[in-house]
């Protein structure tokens, strides 16, 4: 266990910075998410936590001391990638033992360590077998023990849940957690997604162009968001902003119910908004619509759930409401969030 | 096959009965050809071997059959009257020689190329690959200046220096496009799991590699096997040539022809080459790296 820190980290690839002054301290024992879209620099970050990338210059600290210069086997880091990068001439067993074989441990030892890290993971049965004969969950599996097996300070997860399907995915996230909780190790766990970042991270870090946009827990990521690509990246659909003179005023779309349904509690700001179109998801449904005075060009979607039967059809005009506390102000200029009073 | 056959209606199974076994006709027809185009080089060789020279050369004979009895004779001249098993130590010592060096230098040169060199890998390796095209033909007469000045004419030392001139290029060419396919990741994997670069190299992409490396093999030893020029100018004892220029300079003499015997030499330094890219062949076919990401 240690912490993970940078100092003013960056990474130019040619002309453009993919990493951009980042600093970043992750708590011992923590589970970090770095988040954001495909080339935001994420991985890239990730990378020169495990030695794979050189900085162009800061520092990469792990345990309070700079590992900048040093290679990946110095580091006692484990990294498990999205491709698990299984080794195909090895056996699931010779797979998980081989850190320990590159560390010069004792066969005891390793048998030991091997039969300790398969089964945490439920793959004893495997052992024999080669990469080639498993599925996709279960080389994810073998990637996750080989990162276990011997120990490490930190561990450094590349999107490993993204080449599962959907339903596996969302076990193997649960029990992803639940092996990071008993194991307490530090773990920085970069993804694209969301969804997986929202349910896994103790603490997001939302990452574009190289620069850490926001970092705060799940829930301060998506009801405060630090600015307007924050707002926008988390929740799906987006944050609605709408520009006016000085500043830009965003809701939810969940936050944005007919007036009648939304009541008179509290202080509330209406609006009246043209239904175009109308998604049925089930358990919600999603309408878009344009508004009309004092912003007529601002397109909105709402979110209504599905206990909302109030029926609504598409190219007429409704009455909407947002209750004005839940409405957040950014700067129109920076993006950046701001008080809600104009200066 | 026959389950689907039964299953099929009864008024329209005929028809797909006789589709089907022209299909099947047609698959056979093509791989007969195939299969003959292939072994018709060892069957001819074979035939010509065992046959009696009086055989061979009467026009109004079968060539396809044995018209007279089946001889050793030709074979008794391969190993009694000429230094055939001579000449096979010779290749043989040359071709493992040649193809060790030519691991050692094309591993690391073919590796670099595929991973270190950023854009000046690709003008390089072109580079390189280019050298291999230059004939020995042009070369032979510098290298010959060389060999002399080395006083390394008529050993077998002097085709063991000069071979890797052709076979290091071509099959550093070869090996980096074998490591380009090795995905990163997993020499990523094996360097945070501790190992070195060199180390990671060792242990996991040369392994991985064992297609590419038993290509190399194959490739060199036969190129050694075959090559004539060089063979024909350093060595001048008999005892010190290799199979490809002992064999036509002892059983062609001047118009004559040994063919039984020249037919038994071919068949008995080609079966082995043969033999090893068969049981190998499905490492060649199937990508060893399957399985190790997605």
């Amino acid at each position: 266990m240690a912490t993970v820190e940078t100092r003013a980290l960056t990474k130019r690839f040619e002309a453009s910075n993919a990493v951009d002054a980042v600093d970043l301290l992750v708590k011992e024992g923590e589970f970090l998410v770095l988040l954001g879209p495909s080339g935001c620099g994420k991985t890239t970050l990730l990378r020169m936590l495990a030695g794979l990338e050189t900085p162009t210059s800061g520092d990469v600290l792990i345990g309070g001391e700079v590992v900048t210069g040093l290679a990946p086997r110095a580091r006692n880091v484990a990294m498990v990638f999205q491709s698990y990068a299984l080794y195909p001439h090895l056996s699931v067993r010779g797979n998980i033992a081989f850190p320990l074989r590159a560390a010069g441990a004792h066969r005891d030892e390793i048998a030991n360590k091997v039969e300790t890290a398969a089964t945490m993971f439920g793959i004893q049965s495997l052992l024999q077998r080669k990469p080639r004969q498993l599925s996709g969950g279960e080389r994810q599996r073998v990637a996750l023990a080989r990162a276990v097996v011997r120990n490490p300070v930190v561990f450094l997860l590349d999107e490993p849940l993204s080449n599962l399907d959907a339903k596996l995915r969302a076990s193997a996230r649960d029990e992803l957690q639940q092996f990071q909780r008993r194991l307490g190790t530090t773990t920085v766990y970069v993804t694209h997604d969301q969804v997986e970042a929202m349910g896994l991270g103790e603490r997001i870090a939302v990452l574009d162009r190289g620069r850490i946009r926001q970092l705060g827990t799940p829930l301060e990521v998506y009801h405060d968001p630090a600015d307007t690509f924050v707002a926008t990246f988390m929740g799906s659909p987006p944050m609605n902003l709408m520009e006016t003179d000085h500043v830009i005023r965003g809701f939810r779309p969940e936050h944005c119910l007919p007036r009648e349904v939304l009541g008179d509690g509290g202080e509330i700001t209406p609006f009246a908004l043209t239904v175009t179109r109308i998604e049925y998801l089930g358990a919600d449904r999603l309408i878009y619509g344009t508004l009309e005075a004092p912003n007529p060009a601002a397109r909105v979607i709402a979110r209504l759930p599905s206990t909302i039967t109030l029926p609504i059809e598409s190219g007429k005009r409704y009455e909407f409401a947002v209750r004005t506390r839940e409405i957040k102000y950014f700067d129109r200029e920076t993006g950046l969030k701001r008080a809600p009073t104009a200066a | 096959m026959c389950p689907l056959v039964v299953r099929e209606p009864e008024v329209s199974a005929p028809r797909f009965g006789v589709k089907h076994r022209l299909a099947r006709g047609g698959h056979v027809l093509i791989l007969a050809a195939f299969v003959t185009f292939l072994a018709f080089p060892f069957y001819w060789m074979g035939l010509t071997t065992f046959k009696q020279t009086r055989d061979l050369i009467d026009i109004t004979h079968n060539p396809f059959v044995f018209n007279l009895p089946p001889t050793l004779e030709n074979l008794r001249v391969l190993f009694y009257d000429t230094q055939f098993g001579q000449w096979i130590i010779n290749t043989v010592e040359v071709g493992a020689l040649v193809t060790l060096i030519t691991l050692l230098l094309a591993l690391p040169a073919g590796y670099a190329l595929a991973r270190l060199s950023g854009r000046w890998g690709q003008r390089l390796g072109i580079a390189i690959f280019l050298t291999y095209l230059i004939p020995p033909t042009i070369l032979f007469i510098p290298f010959s200046r060389i060999i002399g000045s080395l006083g390394l004419q008529d050993s077998l030392w002097s085709l063991v220096l000069v071979y890797p001139s052709f076979t290091v290029p071509f099959c550093s060419w070869l090996l980096m496009g074998f490591f380009k396919s090795i995905p990163r990741d997993i020499e990523e994997a094996a360097m945070i799991d501790g190992l070195s670069r060199l180390g990671a190299f060792v242990r996991v992409v040369v392994p991985i590699s064992s297609a590419g490396i038993l290509t190399v093999v194959i490739f060199t030893l036969t190129l050694v096997m075959q090559e004539f020029v060089y063979g024909l100018t350093f060595i001048t004892t008999s005892s010190h040539y290799t199979v490809s220029v002992g064999v036509p300079t002892f059983l062609v003499r001047g118009d004559v022809y040994f063919w039984g015997s020249l037919m038994g030499a071919c068949l008995i330094v080609s079966l082995p080459v043969a033999l090893l890219y068969n049981i190998f062949v499905e490492r060649f076919v199937a990508g060893f790296t399957v399985g190790a990401v997605k």
